[in-house]
């Protein structure tokens, strides 16, 4: 691989890192707009986190140091799975380190440090926010799966960019299996991000929150680089969604920096309807019961299995 | 030999701690050496007169006995080093008896290995059943420990009495009963049919596949720790070996739909079993059942290799055989540890039951370190071991669409939905395992007096970790020493010619690869960059302080999810699989109660009716025994004359 192609990895990883906040601070100024309030600044994000770095960290006595490792450990691997995810070009040399099965075993890393650290300090909500983090997890994890098995069973292969080329290079065609598998695949994304209607991102009401639960005891940069990864995660999560059903835009085998650049404002204008499409998801849905999470997710894992089968039944 | 040794002064504890385990440990290194490098050389065969006079043993060595040996060496090296500094004086079974048996359990098993023929092969499966019986009845004076190694011991021979039934078949009427004239003889379908069914139950048995699992649960616990990993990290593999041999060689062609049967079971078993484990409030039941767990999932590539095979795909055969492996491997290494970890842990505090640990990560940072490395690689995180087994199985599945059987080809590919629920789940189980063990406050004054794990201990543990990050991050290189083994047994080995040292890629139409250290690299590049940048620009220090937690201000240990609380979701969402009793208080309670039983639906619906009925049909057989001599003359009367009428 030449050097010109890793400089482009790195700089569609830095784009990333740069968009997560936007992007996060979009949807909640469209879920605003949505509900008729005044919404905040789209930059809101970026002052919140240049904030916390400012901070003097503060930290339970009783803390181990795996309370201060694990965010930077969620953070790297938030980066590393940006990496790997072809946000912007599909040639990029990092997409033969880890396919699509890999990436989610990162987001699964992440999930698993938050989930220990939460447990590390001992609280009454940090148990609680670490139990429902992996109950939420463990359901979404295999519709994910299923979600990407669908695709990759369409395009013959496991690895992110190469599904995001074969399913462009087609004939566009309408495969029933990949719209079951689309709806599947937003109520992970919701799920998984803890947006309504299985968590608020809004909310600091104890009972009912389980990401901000997680955070509690955090401060400082700590804080910060956890928000930045809870918003890095958001935007992967969009950025493989574009990889599986709109992968138009991107540019397709080509490592140039020219190319990436030009690929730019395609996945502007994704992210920019996406994120409008899941404020007014959050907007007419209700919060559900922590109990009827799950039934969510089996939906969900349901519904990427009919999308399997489908694909199987009618080979489309 | 080595066990032999501590013989002659059972109650030496130095000389059984310092010496004995330390040269076990060094063998099983040795052996793993041996055995790895042989790999790729040629069977080896040889008969030993020894035993019954006119009955020789047949032994011999191929590819698929060597990959064996080698995880029976590395995995036992390791545990026999934490062995050294485990095992005391004063609990139970003298050391130097216990140290006789634990090398006779390790030799057995390396016998199973290599024996040639059903005689053999029953002898060093029984040696193996009995020593590790006393090695689980090590501490006998508690009766739960009576009962539990009872159950296993007739676990033990009801499945070894269908193995021994089905090398009965496999001789086809010739009455040899080497595995050269196993092989050499051809079967009708019903009786090869017979013949796999009676292996897969009889191995089965040992392995702990659905709905032969009971023995598991209670009798790991009951062990010693590093028996505990013996038998899951090494014993149950031997089963695994057993069923490979039986179908792959001495069978030699599986017809394709044998494979459904394995795979159904192993699915089951495996969310069956994690199921169960997110329950446990016993830290050593909680890992029994994830063995049970981790069984399916061998068992779940076993048959997709015997569809992939019998269908004439033997390349894909050979994948699925090499996920086997590996995961047998993985298994092995990360099993041992968490059971070794939990030694540690009963070591250090006496206690098992999660709901009276917590906080040991401040007390012993080096065995909490440790078990978090097998904790991570066997919830399946890359770049660890455990989820380069379950690529390889879920990449092998992503082509069981394939297979030429109409209605098949659909179900297969959900196979692969259970296979990551259940991986999913796995990380659940393990979260839960750690956080409630090593994390959070201790539940208990007397955690304080916890001791980190000594010097032998350590050793025993770093072994078997950096074994996990190894077999982790260069699969290529272990899927290279697999493949020999896949040769023999299907006649083909995935395609590696010409790939790069630090890249896994074995499926070359596909274009997929994964590479951990990559992965590794870049996790901890941006984990360092991100430490310095956050260092070097901010500066803030930081400031110690009482846990906020929403400015509750009277933190309590109690306060805290309980192993019980920490399952309650699974509880909830898959009520069907238990049995439950539960006691709630009601709200007018001054003294409120919470008590909650799981307990496992096949106990009440197959076991206890089995057991049942025996006991009634030995009742009734009871009826023969009058107790009086005249009867009994009139019996012997009888049978002379029945004896005679049948031989005139």
């Amino acid at each position: 691989m030449s050097t010109v192609a890793w400089l482009t990895q790195f700089l569609e990883v830095l784009a990333a890192l740069i968009l997560a906040p936007l992007f996060l601070g979009w949807v909640n100024a469209c879920r605003a707009w949505l509900q008729n309030r005044r919404a905040p600044s789209v930059l809101l994000p970026y002052h919140g986190i240049r904030k916390l770095f400012h901070k003097d960290a503060v930290i339970a006595a009783s803390a181990s140091p795996l309370f201060r490792v694990a965010p930077y450990v969620v953070f790297g691997a938030m980066v590393a799975a940006a990496a790997v995810i072809p946000s912007m070009g599909t040639g990029l040399p990092f997409r033969s380190a880890a396919d699509a099965i890999a990436l989610v075993g990162l987001l699964a890393i992440a999930r698993v440090f938050m989930s220990l650290a939460a447990m590390d300090i001992g609280t009454a909500f940090g148990t609680l926010g670490a139990r429902r983090d992996m109950m939420i997890g463990f359901l979404a994890e295999p519709a994910l799966l299923m979600v990407i098995f669908v695709a990759s069973l369409l395009s013959a292969t496991t690895a992110l960019p190469l599904i995001a080329e074969r399913l462009v290079v087609q004939p566009l065609a309408l495969y029933p299996s990949l719209a079951f598998t689309a709806v599947a695949f937003t109520m992970v994304l919701l799920a998984e991000n803890a947006r309504i209607p299985v968590d608020n991102p809004a909310t600091h009401l104890e009972l009912t929150m389980i990401h901000e639960a997680m955070l509690l005891e955090y401060s400082a940069r700590h804080l910060a680089l956890m928000e930045w990864a809870a918003a890095l995660k958001l935007f992967n999560y969009a950025c493989i969604g574009f990889a599986l059903f709109v992968p138009w835009g991107a540019s397709i085998g080509s490592t140039g920096i020219g190319a990436m650049a030009l690929s730019l404002p395609a996945l502007l204008v994704k992210l920019a309807v996406a994120g409008l499409w899941l404020a007014l998801l959050e907007t007419v849905s209700a919060k559900l019961r922590v109990f009827r999470a799950p039934e969510f997710m089996a939906t969900a894992f349901m519904f990427a299995v009919l999308g399997l089968l489908v694909h199987l039944l009618l080979g489309a | 030999m080595v066990g032999a040794v501590g013989l002659l002064r059972p109650h030496s504890v130095a000389l059984v701690r310092r010496v004995l385990f330390p040269l076990g440990a060094l063998i099983g290194v040795a052996l793993a050496i041996v055995a790895a490098l042989s790999l790729t050389e040629p069977v080896e065969q040889a008969t030993l007169h020894i035993g019954l006079p006119d009955l020789p043993m047949h032994v011999r060595l191929d590819n698929l006995s060597r990959v064996f040996l080698a995880l029976l060496g590395s995995a036992s090296a390791g545990v026999s080093l934490f062995a050294a500094g485990y095992f005391r004086k004063g609990e139970g079974t003298a050391p130097g008896v216990l140290g006789l048996q634990y090398h006779l359990f390790l030799a057995s098993m390396g016998f199973v290995l290599v024996a040639d023929d059903a005689y053999a092969f029953m002898v060093a499966w029984e040696t193996m059943a009995l020593t590790s019986y006393f090695l689980v009845t090590a501490q006998h004076g508690i009766p739960e420990i009576r009962s539990a190694g009872f159950l296993y011991l007739l676990m033990a021979h009801v499945g070894a009495i269908a193995i021994l039934l089905s090398f009965g078949i496999l001789q086809g009427g010739t009455w040899l009963f080497s595995f050269d004239a196993m092989r050499a003889s051809t079967l009708s379908t019903p009786w090869a049919t017979a013949a796999f069914l009676l292996a897969l139950f009889g191995f089965g048995a040992k392995a702990g596949l659905l709905p032969l699992h009971v023995w598991l649960p209670e009798a790991h616990p009951a062990a010693p720790s590093p028996v505990s990993a013996l038998m899951s990290g090494v014993m149950l593999k031997t089963a695994i070996y057993g069923v490979l041999r039986v179908t792959f060689d001495l069978i030699g062609d599986p017809l394709w739909w044998w494979g459904l049967i394995p795979l159904g079971l192993g699915l089951a078993t495996a969310i069956f079993g994690v199921v169960f484990a997110a329950v446990q409030t016993d830290m050593k039941r909680l890992l029994a059942y994830s063995s049970v767990e981790n069984i399916g999932v061998l068992f779940t590539g076993i048959g997709l290799a015997i569809v992939f095979h019998g269908v004439g795909m033997t390349e894909l055969a050979a994948l699925a055989l090499i996920a086997v492996l590996y995961h047998s491997l993985n298994h092995a290494f990360m099993k041992s540890l968490l059971f070794l970890g939990t030694g540690a842990v009963l070591h250090a505090t006496g206690e098992r039951n999660l709901g009276r640990l917590g906080g040991l990560i401040h007390r012993m940072p080096w065995a909490a370190w440790l078990t978090l490395v097998g904790v991570l690689a066997i919830a399946g995180l890359p770049p660890l071991n455990g989820f380069v087994s379950e690529w390889l199985l879920l990449q092998t599945f992503l082509f069981s669409h394939e297979v030429p059987q109409p209605f098949v080809n659909m179900l297969l590919p959900l196979g692969a939905a259970i296979v990551a629920l259940a991986a999913a789940l796995a990380g659940y189980v393990m979260v839960k395992f750690f956080g409630i063990v090593f994390l959070g406050q201790p539940r208990e004054s007397s955690l304080a007096a916890a001791h980190d794990v000594g010097g032998f201990e350590k050793a025993g543990l770093v072994w078997l970790a950096i074994g996990c990050v190894l077999l982790g991050l260069l699969p290529r290189q272990v899927i290279h020493s697999l493949a020999a083994a896949t040769e023999q047994l299907t006649g083909a080995a995935p395609n590696l010619a010409g790939q790069s040292w630090w890249l896994l890629a074995p499926l070359t139409e596909r274009d997929v690869s994964y590479a951990p250290l990559v992965l590794l690299a870049v996790i901890v590049a941006v984990v360092v960059a991100t430490f310095l940048i956050v260092r070097v620009v901010y500066r803030r220090p930081v400031r110690l302080a009482a846990p906020w937690d929403c400015g509750c201000g009277r933190l309590d240990p109690r306060m805290q999810d309980t192993a019980e609380g920490f399952g309650q979701p699974i509880r909830h969402i898959f009520v069907s699989f238990f049995a439950m009793e539960r006691d709630l208080p009601s709200p007018h309670d001054l003294a409120p109660r919470y008590r909650v039983k799981v307990s496992d639906r096949l106990w009440q619906g197959a076991y206890l009716p089995i057991a049942d009925l025996l006991q009634r049909a030995a009742n009734s057989v009871a009826w023969l025994q009058q107790g009086r001599i005249s009867v009994y003359l009139t019996y012997s009367f009888i049978t002379l004359v029945v004896l005679l009428a049948v031989m005139l």
